[in-house]
């Protein structure tokens, strides 16, 4: 059994869901959930769900966490000392992988990033190389190594245990180099891609960022986010917020729908591992339809629309 | 200000990849600049252009990643040095090394780009490791950069469509994400002129960096094959969402 350090990522309501598939992965190791936004009280009940032992509630003798990812890094590495730990890990959401990138490298330990799947036990990982088009196995037998795990890539199953909250202030204190001075949403309540179970994108026969409202109707009706084609992006019809796809972003939801999509290498690169993929275009011989699970030859702009009324009258 | 970019050869990512070996692939293949290298180098391009100063590529490589080298001196780098290396992909630990080495070697850098991940092994991490070995802060996943009183001010992608502002001083390491920049296309006069800017290849031998046993190994590299042809609906538009619909909630359970 080995003792493994998850770092959770909370948001406004507390312990993000995507974190539920990496405690899994952990589970039945010793795990120490470590929270670094001050509320491992309230972030108790949703770890020990998933089977961590111990909700660490990390903090740094002089600063706040929040002003800087250096110093963020730097009570996670002294957590990994504090504890012994022999893994450290936590979702590769943008902010997991830098948090996670900058305490390997003060570590000076092995990090693989992104991987889709881990077995601790073993010291395993799997992680994509050249753009989904192949995977790398890597075997990880240093005395301290970390990981990210793409969100989505482990299915969250509960296993109870009783967590104990535990507080550590990291003897460590900020250079004042990295200072964040402000956070800007643009978009209030916009779903974040890479953790969305359900995402619907567009390609470039949107036409119009106007037209992506179709999208955003249907996303509504599923629960799901919206992304959009390079193609869709680079016409200006989505900010490359919203881009999946190599330079855009890796996804791995449940359920994929591509609306008005060609199917490119480029854009399999971000969304080849989700688990079904679903495929809407004119157009028969789309190269698209040669690599996913459903097709409807159609035009999105009227199959949307009826993929809506018909998931909404689903739910009356 | 000196100023240096970090780019990798990769396989262009349109390309098929074809296994060998355990561990290997077939460099038979059309290879580029790393994506994401683009935006980092013309933001170098950018900066020394308002401030004067000069741009410096280095790449740590095959002999053929000159080719890459070229096409950052193409669009508006100055020179550029390729750290010789053996391996098709190199631990991050040692490039990150062998990185700082050849910087710090060769000059006082006040800036360094480097893209936020390669589309070959993507690792996102060798810049994080480059800026721990040149002991300056680093910021990745950058959309959005300026120099401001002595330091930068810069935009970082933090997920669901949010930006932190971020404060950070010189001499740092930028991670360059899309958004940063539109890159520029190189001019045909600017190609020709590249072939005759210096590149300076050193073998990583000659570094010295430290090779050590990281405890981490790629053991196995394997293809992943497209899923085959799709099931394909029929029907009116309705029956065919409606078949959709019970497929995606009965059979596949995903609804």
């Amino acid at each position: 059994m080995a003792k493994i350090g998850v770092w959770i990522e909370t948001g406004e309501d507390g312990v993000k869901e995507a974190n539920f598939g990496v405690l899994t992965a952990a589970a039945g190791h010793e795990v120490f959930a470590l929270i670094c936004n001050g509320d491992a009280a309230g972030c108790k009940a949703a770890c020990e769900r998933y089977g961590a032992q111990k909700v660490v509630e990390v903090t740094a003798e002089s600063g706040k966490l929040s002003d800087s990812p250096d110093l963020t890094a730097r009570a996670l590495a002294a957590a990994v000392k504090a504890y012994d730990l022999q893994v450290l890990t936590g979702l590769g959401s943008l902010n997991g992988r830098d948090l996670l990138a900058r305490t390997a490298a003060i570590l000076d330990a092995p990090l693989l990033q992104d991987c889709t799947a881990v077995d601790f036990s073993a010291g395993t990982v799997e992680k994509s190389h050249f753009s989904g088009k192949t995977v790398a196995t890597f075997e990880c037998r240093a005395p301290v190594w970390l990981c990210s795990l793409r969100p989505n890539a482990v299915e969250p199953k509960a296993s109870p245990v009783a967590a104990e909250v535990v507080s550590l202030a990291a003897p460590v204190s900020d250079s004042g180099a990295v200072k964040i001075l402000e956070v800007r949403r643009d978009a209030s309540g916009v779903m974040e891609l890479t953790e969305a179970n359900v995402i619907i994108t567009g390609g470039r026969p949107m036409d119009s960022a106007e037209n992506f409202k179709l999208l955003h109707e249907c996303a509504a009706e599923l629960g799901a986010a919206v992304g959009a084609s390079r193609a869709a992006v680079d016409a200006g019809f989505a900010p490359h917020s919203m881009q999946v796809g190599q330079t855009g972003k890796t996804v791995s939801p449940r359920l994929y729908i591509a609306c008005g999509l060609s199917g490119s290498v480029q854009h399999f690169a971000g969304m080849k591992t989700s688990k079904v993929i679903v495929a809407i275009n004119t157009d028969k011989d789309a190269p698209i339809f040669g690599k996913c699970n459903y097709g409807i030859v159609g035009d999105l702009f009227e199959v949307v629309p009826v993929l809506t009324e018909v998931l909404k009258e689903r739910k009356s | 200000m000196q100023v240096y970019v970090c780019v990798k050869h990769v396989p262009d990512t349109a390309a098929n990849i074809k296994v060998e070996g355990d561990t290997g692939y077939s460099e038979g293949v059309k290879f580029v600049l790393n994506p994401y290298d683009e935006y980092a180098v013309e933001e170098a391009v950018r900066v020394v252009k308002e401030k004067g100063g000069e741009v410096i590529a280095v790449c740590v490589g095959k002999p053929a990643a000159v080719a890459t080298l070229r096409s950052a001196l193409a669009v508006g780098v100055d020179r550029g040095i390729l750290v010789k290396i053996d391996e098709q992909l190199p631990d991050a630990c040692v490039v990150a090394q062998a990185l700082a080495k050849a910087i710090s070697q060769d000059g006082e850098a006040d800036l360094v780009f480097a893209g936020r991940q390669s589309v070959d092994s993507e690792g996102m991490q060798t810049h994080y490791r480059l800026a721990a070995a040149l002991d300056m802060p680093v910021v990745s996943d950058v959309v959005a950069f300026s120099l401001k009183d002595g330091g930068a001010v810069v935009e970082r992608e933090c997920g669901g469509g949010a930006r932190e502002v971020i404060e950070v001083s010189l001499p740092c390491v930028i991670g360059a994400n899309k958004g940063l920049n539109e890159p520029r296309y190189p001019k045909l006069p600017d190609v020709l002129k590249a072939k005759k800017k210096p590149v300076k290849e050193v073998d990583i031998a000659s570094l010295a960096v430290e090779t050590p046993e990281t405890g981490c190994r790629l053991t196995k590299l394997a293809a992943v094959p497209d899923r085959g042809q799709a099931t394909m609906l029929s029907g009116s538009v309705r029956e065919m969402v409606t078949e959709l619909v019970r497929i995606l909630e009965e059979d596949e359970k995903v609804l």
